[in-house]
């Protein structure tokens, strides 16, 4: 079986293999991604890296030997490890929840840009508080029809929607 | 007859062929993601608000302000075959085809295939546009378009710092994927094509297979796409697509094939010659040699070296042999067998028909 060479600098896999010849002499090198990088060797970090993997490093370098508390979006409950899991966020009130992580995140994955540029919504208006109030709004109609109480589901949608026609 | 059937007897705008460049450029396509305010996204909707979803979206785009004869294809109620055969026409993808009862999920297209739009894949809503050959403004006029019309009745979920908001975050901010398919077969041929893939990683775009993530090139065909989406505008995400990188690999691909025609000019005419000889005369052709086939008859025409077939029977042959439209043509289920010896009769007789 072939031999798995570890990082010279630590135990993680040697991704990055090289072998120098300064002043006639051989220099072998077998680093990790992130001993790489501090070498100045472009790794696989400047190609592009799927999103999970970002998230497991980006977690990893920012987790230290505490765990951080939970991050936890109030409108799904949808938990920050649960989208490090599948890389899909729950709602769109998660990229307020998430927000930090997120910024970090996204500066990575788009060569640093962290705040939209370009099309924006006509009618974009006050809607994103109109946005976050219709979600929580249809969470408690989920609650509701769960707790088949079918009278506070039937207002709530009744609402929901006078909400959103008076708002168009 | 089904909205699929009247899709199958002709072949969708991006095999047309035409466009400028299309000798490198089979296709343009602009694809943008967004999803409906007040909903959470797909994956944690619930089955009630997946449905709500639906219906909505349907009455917008069915209003009859994108166009008149817009089909509407609800994915549950589809067949597999004719889903396997929407995404062999790229009108939707294979994560959209795969089956799931709690999941109602539909596509909505013109009957000339140039846009589809697809309710509740990843996002609420992924409006697309398909163009011949090098035309990613035009696609990008549409799309925008398309988006304008529905947001002018639908609410998009957008953030002032976030853009439009998309469940993966490697979508969110403009929602724009810029793709093209390039058929690059000599720089397979010259052995350039990983030098390719390394610069197009190194300028943040993604290189997939003629079925994107994870498919092989079969055919030498090969979709370049950006990865970047916040930050920047759509113009710009356009322009330097336009105007750099696409020119650069157009131009890398007619470096290689000049290099082909003077250095190995004999064993470029054998590659084309023995595509045709085979393609001409198989009683039995497998799905992928026959697209390895079709790209070297592709270079030939290209090249000029050979006039017994047009490009658009070519391009068209590269869709239509593909299983689920053998099967569509034949209009029954076929076992693998059976479909490689219908591939090499459709092949023979659409080469020999040109003859």
């Amino acid at each position: 079986m072939k031999h798995q060479k570890t990082c010279d600098k630590c135990d993680r896999p040697a991704t990055n293999i090289s072998v120098e010849i300064i002043k006639g002499e051989k220099i072998r090198k077998n680093l990790c991604d992130i001993h790489a990088a501090e070498d100045g060797i472009p790794g696989k970090a400047a190609q592009h890296t799927p999103i999970n993997e970002l998230l497991t490093k980006f977690v990893q370098a920012h987790s230290g030997a505490e765990e951080p508390p939970e991050l936890q979006c109030g409108h799904c409950n949808m938990t920050f490890n649960q989208f490090r899991q599948h890389s899909i966020l729950g709602c769109p009130g998660c990229y307020e929840a998430f927000e930090s992580p997120l910024t970090a995140l996204l500066e990575r994955a788009h060569e640093g840009g962290t705040h939209h540029v370009g099309k924006v919504p006509r009618r974009v208006g006050a809607s994103e508080q109109r946005q976050q109030q219709v979600l929580r709004m249809r969470k408690r109609l989920g609650e509701a029809v769960e707790a088949e109480d079918y009278e506070l589901a039937a207002r709530l949608r009744d609402d929901i929607q006078r909400y959103e026609e008076k708002t168009e | 007859m089904t909205a699929i059937q009247r899709i199958t007897d002709h072949a969708g705008e991006w095999l047309r062929g035409a466009g400028p460049s299309s000798e490198v450029v089979i296709s343009s396509r602009v694809r943008l993601a967004r999803n409906l305010a007040g909903f959470p996204f797909v994956g944690q909707a619930t089955t009630s608000e997946r449905m709500e979803i639906l219906k909505r979206t349907r009455e917008e785009v069915l209003s009859g302000r994108l166009g008149r004869e817009l089909l509407w294809v609800g994915l549950g109620e589809c067949p597999d075959l004719d889903r396997e055969l929407l995404v062999e026409r790229h009108l939707i993808s294979r994560q959209h085809a795969q089956e799931d009862p709690a999941c109602p999920r539909a596509v909505a297209l013109d009957k000339d295939e140039t846009f589809s739009i697809m309710i509740n894949e990843e996002d609420h809503l992924r409006i697309q546009v398909l163009r011949s050959g090098m035309q990613l403004s035009e696609a990008f006029d549409h799309v925008d378009h398309i988006d304008d019309v529905l947001e002018s009745r639908l609410d998009f979920a957008f953030s002032q710092q976030f853009g439009y908001l998309t469940a993966c975050p490697t979508n969110v901010g403009t929602g724009i994927r810029v793709s093209v398919m390039l058929h690059l077969p000599a720089l397979k041929l010259t052995g350039q094509i990983e030098k390719v893939r390394r610069a197009a990683r190194d300028m943040h775009l993604a290189v997939r297979g003629l079925f994107g993530e994870g498919s092989d090139a079969l055919g030498d065909l090969y979709q370049v796409s950006n990865q970047t989406t916040m930050g920047r505008s759509e113009q710009e995400i356009l322009f330097d697509f336009q105007q750099t990188v696409v020119p650069k690999i157009i131009a890398y691909e007619h470096q290689a094939r000049q290099a082909l025609a003077k250095q190995r000019s004999s064993q470029l005419e054998d590659k084309i010659w023995r595509a045709w000889a085979i393609l001409t005369h198989a009683q039995v052709l497998s799905n992928e040699e026959t697209l390895g086939f079709l790209s070297h008859l592709r270079l030939g025409v290209n090249m000029g070296r050979l006039d017994l077939v047009d490009m658009r029977t070519i391009n068209e042959l590269f869709l239509l042999s593909q299983p689920a439209h053998l099967q569509k043509l034949a209009v029954s289920p076929m076992d693998p067998a059976s479909r490689r010896e219908a591939r090499a009769d459709l092949v023979r007789n659409r080469l020999g028909d040109r003859r």
